[in-house]
């Protein structure tokens, strides 16, 4: 890290980490934007509501469609939390700092979106507490209900412990903030005024939370595997899906930050915290959880290609050859085996370009999802006979798109508000890293 | 299409209400099972009430909270339960002492689909929602290709009743998986878990619903259907329970099915009438199930398609209109 940074003031600091905080043209243009297009796509949910699950392209072969790559996709991005906070961060990776709140906004904001995508998925929504009333201990469903909703809690109270001392620096020290705005952060602040035994508790509390962060996080993605592995059918009968799955979501998930990161940093100017060097390594974190899952990618298809058995013949033969394959071959290649590639060259781990690779490695990893899921139930044990066209093959409708992008509307929502009220990067800890030792508070 | 065996109506004859009653204070007293809701609250009123007709034959009762109670023989009535709660309760506990079982004989499959209409008019389902949907199948190129008629195979270790968040699809001892649309939350992970495709949703509206609408709901028939949730065959478990074959098994003209009872290794065909040993009918014919190797121990068993004595048609009817 550049040694003139540490020359800052608090003052300084907070100004430039908390300057976003108001309520601006840009921010009620694009929350206006979201906003429609969200009710656009509730409408899309309406119809669906009223006319049922056949408003959409899924029928009695491909039962699964796109909704649950949908699912699988969001609950992937979600893990990201884990890998950034908990894993990298405990193995005391320093340069992580002004991107473990990023990592948790996305954590959250997709984990808590996960739970909704769900439910779009489902024949009888208004049936959804039957889950927690009539609830089977043998269902994996069950399963991901009860991790998917600890791992939320857990990323949730991850995301605010850290921000407490933010707050009570802010609502003190920020002099640009809007004034209603203060005394909701005096109230989140809890009172902190940076004493070495507040500040002992709330950093064992994170560290705790850090720790079960990471079996949480492995099981939601590990738990969501399963609910394809535990079945028979060729291209899901597998034992590696629980790493698969996983090595994917961190693939996914540091790509999301990325793509964050760049636009906090265009958006909110803070080219002084997240540098060159962040994108450099976030960049290499990408390459590296990239390769990792190309091994697993290697493994999931080249096995069951050399054995060849009946039914993965046929699977694999629709993929790499027939129907599937012009897409398979794009998200292989194009997301997966060309960025890790081109990220082995420092020049493109630069901000833009590596923004640019994120894009692509992000799109992919959704369609990847829908690769996982649709194609496997084209070509069932036995044949699809005597049904209609739209039976045995599997196209989305326009309503089933629509009621799809509106996770997605939401987790941007989630995310613009969560970043554009609370600063983008820890206040506290980067002022503590930059050699301010203890803040003063009158 | 005769519909009065789907409805149970309160007008029962008297000597068909006395018939369940009998069957009832049976199974109570030879099972002793815990289904006897009444039995603790007969109690209690049997300790209050001291001036009463005795008969003086007491009969041992098991609660449904697990305790042994004394009640006269004159004083314990059938429960007073009714409409869609004892439907669903029958329907849970499946009829006791019997394991359904079926055997397809694909020798003598022509693909006549009668089987096919009749289930489909029985459970209220469009063209293209099959409980029982007969495939063309051809294992090898080289080997003949065959008809087989393919239903649910009611499996007896079943991935669709493992995976279902709810407790909506269920085994019951007499062997039958069931579904309760009451309860299916539209999931569809049971449809996933399947192997052999044999569960089909009801994406929409299901087929002339609205006429439907005050329908009770029967689980043992899985009509009314309901939008949103799942249906699939279910051995007719409401034909078995009035001592008739399942609606596919009568329908068929070739003689396809044999449908019984495996603890009584008995099987009935439902064309000829004719019953057998089912022992002997899978031995002699060299009998087989379908993807045994899954060890999802289906109850449907296969009879193999030799011995022809037409030629196998491949299907010529149009497919059902897009949905
Ligand atoms: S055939 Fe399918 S639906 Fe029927 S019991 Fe077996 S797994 Fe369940
Ligand atoms: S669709 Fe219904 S029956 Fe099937 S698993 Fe889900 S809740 Fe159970």
């Amino acid at each position: 890290m550049n040694m003139d940074d540490n020359k800052l003031t608090l003052e300084k600091i907070t100004s430039d980490l908390t300057h976003h905080i108001r309520i601006n043209k840009g921010f009620l243009i694009w929350m206006g934007f979201l906003t429609v297009s969200l009710l656009v796509c509730l409408y899309a949910y309406s119809i669906q509501l009223k006319t049922g699950l056949g408003v959409a392209g899924i029928r009695d072969y491909v039962t699964w469609g796109m909704y649950l790559a949908n699912f699988v996709f969001f609950v992937a991005a979600s893990l990201i939390g884990m890998l950034i906070s908990a894993v990298l961060g405990l193995i005391g990776m320093k340069w992580l700092t002004p991107i473990t709140r990023i990592a948790e906004t996305i954590a959250v904001a997709f984990a808590a979106v996960a739970g909704l995508v769900i439910v779009s998925d489902m024949g009888r929504p208004e049936r959804l507490a039957y889950v927690f009333l009539y609830g089977r201990p043998q269902s994996p469903i069950l399963w991901d209900v009860t991790v998917i909703t600890t791992y939320f809690v857990l990323s949730l109270l991850l995301l605010f412990l850290p921000l407490i001392a933010d707050m009570a620096i802010i609502h003190r020290k920020a002099d640009s903030l809007p004034s209603w705005l203060k005394p909701v952060y005096k109230v989140l602040s809890l009172n902190f005024t940076d004493n070495p035994a507040q500040n002992k508790i709330i950093n064992r509390a994170i560290r705790i939370l850090l720790i079960l962060l990471i079996p949480a996080a492995l099981s939601i993605h590990t738990v969501t595997s399963w609910l394809f592995a535990v079945t028979s059918r060729a291209g899901w009968d597998s034992t590696v899906f629980g790493p698969y799955f996983v090595s994917g979501a961190f693939v996914a998930g540091s790509a999301a930050v990325i793509i964050a990161m760049f636009f906090f940093r265009k958006n909110y100017k803070l080219q002084d915290y997240l540098t060159d060097l962040h994108f450099n390594n976030m960049g290499k974190v990408l390459a590296t959880v990239s390769l990792v899952y190309l091994y697993f990618n290697f493994n999931e298809f080249l096995v069951p290609g050399y054995k060849l058995k009946r039914a993965d013949a046929i699977h694999l033969q629709e993929l790499f050859a027939g129907k599937d394959a012009i897409l398979f071959w794009v998200v292989q290649i194009g997301g997966l085996i060309l960025p890790i590639l081109f990220m082995l060259f420092r020049r493109f781990r630069k901000p833009l370009p590596i923004m640019f690779i994120s894009i692509a490695v992000l799109i992919a990893a959704w369609f990847k999802r829908y690769i996982i899921v649709v194609p496997t139930q084209e070509h069932p044990f036995l044949p699809i006979q005597h049904v209609p066209q739209n039976f045995i093959h599997y196209s989305p409708t326009l309503i089933e798109t629509l009621i799809s992008v509106a996770p997605f509307i939401l987790v941007l929502i989630i995310i613009t508000l969560i970043s554009k009220f609370f600063p983008v990067i820890p206040l506290h800890e980067t002022a503590r890293e930059r050699g301010i030792e203890h803040i003063k508070f009158d | 299409m005769e519909d009065n065996h789907t409805s149970h109506s309160p007008d029962e004859s008297e000597d068909q209400k006395n018939s369940t009653r009998r069957n009832f204070l049976k199974n109570l007293g030879l099972a002793g099972v815990g289904v006897a809701t009444g039995a603790a609250a007969l109690y209690s009123g049997h300790i209050f009430e001291a001036k009463k007709e005795v008969s003086g034959d007491q009969k041992v009762l098991l609660t449904q909270d697990g305790k042994l109670v004394q009640v006269d023989s004159l004083e314990i009535k059938a429960m007073e339960k009714t409409g869609v709660a004892l439907h669903e309760m029958e329907g849970r506990e499946g009829i006791p002492g019997r394991r359904w079982v079926m055997v397809t004989d694909l020798s003598k499959c022509r693909n006549a689909r009668k089987c096919i209409s009749a289930c489909q008019d029985a459970h209220q389902l469009r063209p293209e929602q099959y409980h029982m949907n007969t495939l063309q199948m051809q294992d090898t190129p080289g080997t003949a290709p065959y008809n087989m008629p393919k239903n649910c195979q009611h499996c007896d270790n079943p991935p669709c009743v493992a995976v279902c968040p709810v407790d909506a699809t269920y085994k019951r001892q007499d062997g039958i998986v069931l579904i309760d649309n009451v309860r299916c939350i539209g999931c569809r992970f049971c449809m996933a878990a399947c192997p052999y495709s044999a569960r089909i949703f009801n994406w929409i509206e299901p087929k002339d619903a609205a006429t439907h609408l005050d329908q009770e709901y029967n689980v043992e028939l899985n009509v009314p259907q309901k939008v949103g949730t799942i249906s699939k065959c279910l051995f007719s478990a409401d034909r078995l329970r009035e001592g008739k074959l399942p609606y596919c098994v009568e329908a068929c003209p070739n003689g396809v099915y044999y449908f019984g009872d495996e603890n009584e290794d008995a099987v009935t065909n439902g064309t000829t009438k004719e019953t057998v040993r089912l022992s002997k009918l899978l031995r002699d014919n060299a009998g087989y199930q379908l993807m045994p190797e899954l060890g999802t121990k289906p109850r449907v068993y296969f009879l193999p398609p030799k011995n022809r004595l037409f030629p196998f048609e491949a299907a010529t009817e149009t497919t059902p209109e897009k949905v």
